[in-house]
């Protein structure tokens, strides 16, 4: 079982609006990936397939090798905003977690709320949202998948309580053999925890890839000004922009750079993420140069 | 999953419940004295009742309990049973664990659902059993403007399986409402106002239906007459519509029209049909119509074929009509259940 996700023309339909067009995915397993992409872009649909909370109005998704939501006990959700009960206790939610989940590792879901310094008396309601959403991932981790999935995991919360949810959790994956699924609108958070990365825009797969590969393979070139049909075939352009004497590329390329002319820049990910994500953009860009 | 509806069912449950082991323990208590003074008392009995301020209040309470605990289960256990999970977002907490949706709702479907006909059931048993001397007395023929036969619609809905059918379709309502508006106190109003409307309605458009009446040709006489519908100026009035009575104690009357020879229903009676009215109350001056006249009346309305068309349930069909008014609700609640686990495969996120 080598893949953790897998996507054929996928696509959601609300009403006549598509939330996710033609997705093509194929997720190793063994990896923390990180989907990225703006509020909006079809991130959470795309998670909901996978778990089977929605069906696809096209194409196929399979996890863990079945169709989404066909294997439940092996795939772990920690939903957006992290619902709890809010009128049962800590205990009881472990309690619940025990009763439905066939696999539930009890020391592991104690050690957790131990940990976190959490009285188990306590009502979910009452908790704080980094102690909710501690709670939520504690239900999701005790469960033992092999896929956990979070949506949008950290959104609600301060940046102590962000990082120390990152941390747990890679404490966690280190710990058990695991695959992670997690949606993020920060890079930030993805550059912590993740090593590999799919960025969602405008309900569109951008790009997809191991993290390191994908930095050694997006470039940033600078020199002067140079139409974009000159540049080699192996070259991809991301994103063009150019000033009367100038050109700026971002490309994606397997080969190396020989062209003298270009002064070569690697990419940070916030480059990388940021460059597709503006990438809808770009046909108004050189507008907006010439008014300059 | 058995507990964890139970954990979120028993406040609910216990509210409810708790009023209605209440009242059963009441009943019980007074029950076996109500049956004795029957038995002591006979012809008497229900003459007797009017001397005693408990029961008669009792009695009352029989009725309206039995009405109020359907719509009440349908808006307290039913319509939050998703509603609420799907508003606070909690069920893609639940819906995620190693069980499915189906089960999921036919654990929660199955054991509240459950509890509210087993406390429904109770305390119908407790109102019927309860009501049964007062009941019986009345069907024997014992006179009482108070105390209604148990045929009629207000006593039928509140004695033996009704009140359990009408409570499984307000919970399987309640349930199908929430899964549909996701939103609990919406879904509370819509399940409470549909549940009310249906307990008003369906006396009238529902249980007739459910079973042949028996339908009959009476003549109208002056010791069966109970009823004049008159128009016009008083000075010159008309008899539109004669009621009879069905002659069969304790039934229930549908239908009670004046139809001519022909069999055709008479939207008016002829002009001398006025001599068959009784003597109006004292101080509206009036001529009065005296015996003979009337009998004469009534026999020149015989002779000339006119006859009083009436179908009514007569004492007898009571588990007959109590049975299928149930069956009817039942299946309703299992279509309305058939459609909640239909519903929920669907996308819910």
């Amino acid at each position: 079982m080598n893949t953790v996700l897998q996507a054929h023309g996928l696509g959601k339909k609300y009403g006549r609006r598509w939330a996710l067009t033609d997705c093509d995915l194929e997720v190793p397993a063994g990896h923390v990936v990180g989907l990225v992409g703006p509020n909006g872009a079809g991130k959470s649909t795309l998670l909901n397939l996978a778990v089977g909370m929605l069906t696809p109005s096209a194409g196929t998704v399979e996890v863990l090798g079945a169709p989404a939501g066909a294997q439940q006990a092996k795939v772990g959700y920690v939903a957006q905003d992290t619902p709890t009960y809010a009128r049962l206790s800590i205990a009881d939610h472990l309690r619940l977690g025990r009763r439905l989940n066939p696999a539930w590792d009890e020391s592991l879901a104690q050690r957790r709320i131990q940990h976190l310094k959490l009285d188990p008396k306590q009502r979910a309601g009452k908790l704080s949202g980094g102690q909710r959403a501690q709670l939520a991932l504690t239900l999701g981790l005790a469960k033992r998948p092999e896929l956990l999935i979070l949506d949008e995991p950290v959104a609600a919360l301060d940046p102590l309580a962000r990082r120390e949810f990152l941390q747990d959790l890679m404490e966690a994956v280190a710990e058990q053999e695991l695959s992670v699924l997690l949606s993020s609108h920060l890079v930030s958070d993805v550059e912590r925890a993740c090593d590999y990365l799919i960025v969602l825009v405008d309900s569109r797969v951008q790009v997809s890839g191991e993290i390191d590969t994908l930095l050694a393979t997006h470039f940033r070139l600078t020199g002067p000004r140079r139409d974009q049909k000159d540049l080699p075939r192996d070259q991809h352009v991301v994103t063009a922009s150019h000033t009367d004497r100038q050109s700026t590329y971002l490309i994606r390329t397997g080969q190396p750079i020989l062209d003298p002319a270009w002064t070569v820049t690697q990419l940070t990910l916030e480059d990388l993420v940021l460059a597709y994500m503006g990438r809808d953009v770009q046909p108004e860009r050189p507008v907006l140069e010439v008014q300059r | 999953m058995i507990w964890l509806t139970w954990r979120q069912f028993r406040v609910q449950f216990l509210v409810v419940a708790s009023v209605i082991v209440a009242a059963a323990i009441v009943l019980a208590v007074t029950g076996p004295g109500l049956l004795d003074d029957y038995r002591r008392l006979a012809d008497n009995f229900i003459k007797n009742l009017a001397l005693e301020r408990l029961d008669p209040l009792l009695y009352q309470v029989g009725i309206v309990l039995p009405y109020v605990v359907p719509p009440v289960v349908g808006a307290f256990w039913g319509a939050p049973l998703i509603a609420r999970e799907l508003e606070t977002g909690t069920h893609r907490l639940v819906w995620n664990q190693s069980i499915s949706r189906r089960r999921w709702l036919a654990v929660k479907l199955g054991l509240t659902g459950l509890g509210a006909v087993a406390v429904t059931g109770l305390l119908s048993l407790a109102v019927t059993w309860w009501s049964d001397p007062i009941d019986d007395a009345i069907n024997a023929g014992q006179d009482s403007n108070i105390y209604l036969p148990r045929m009629f619609p207000v006593t039928f809905g509140a004695r033996g399986l009704v009140p359990v059918g009408y409570a499984a379709f307000a919970f399987a309502l309640g349930v199908a409402v929430g899964l549909v508006v996701r939103r609990t106190v919406v879904a509370l109003a819509v399940t409470l106002a549909v549940v009310i409307l249906v307990q008003v309605l369906a006396p009238t458009f529902i249980r007739p239906h459910l079973m042949a009446p028996t339908d009959k040709y009476l003549v109208a006489s002056a010791e069966n007459v109970r009823g004049f519908m008159l128009s016009g100026p008083e000075s010159d009035a008309r008899v539109k519509q004669i009621e009879v009575a069905s002659g069969s104690v304790g039934a229930w009357k549908l239908y009670d029209r004046t139809v001519d020879k022909s069999g055709a229903e008479v939207s008016t009676l002829p002009d001398w049909a006025m001599d068959c009215a009784p003597a109006p109350p004292p101080g509206v001056s009036q001529e009065h119509t005296s015996d003979a006249t009337r009998t004469a009346c009534f026999q020149r309305l015989a002779d000339e074929g006119y006859r009083q068309h009436v179908k009514y349930f007569t004492a007898d069909t009571f588990w007959a009509l109590q049975w299928r008014e149930f069956g009817f609700f039942l299946a309703l609640a299992v279509l309305l259940s058939g459609f909640s686990f239909w519903r929920i495969r669907r996308d819910l996120s």
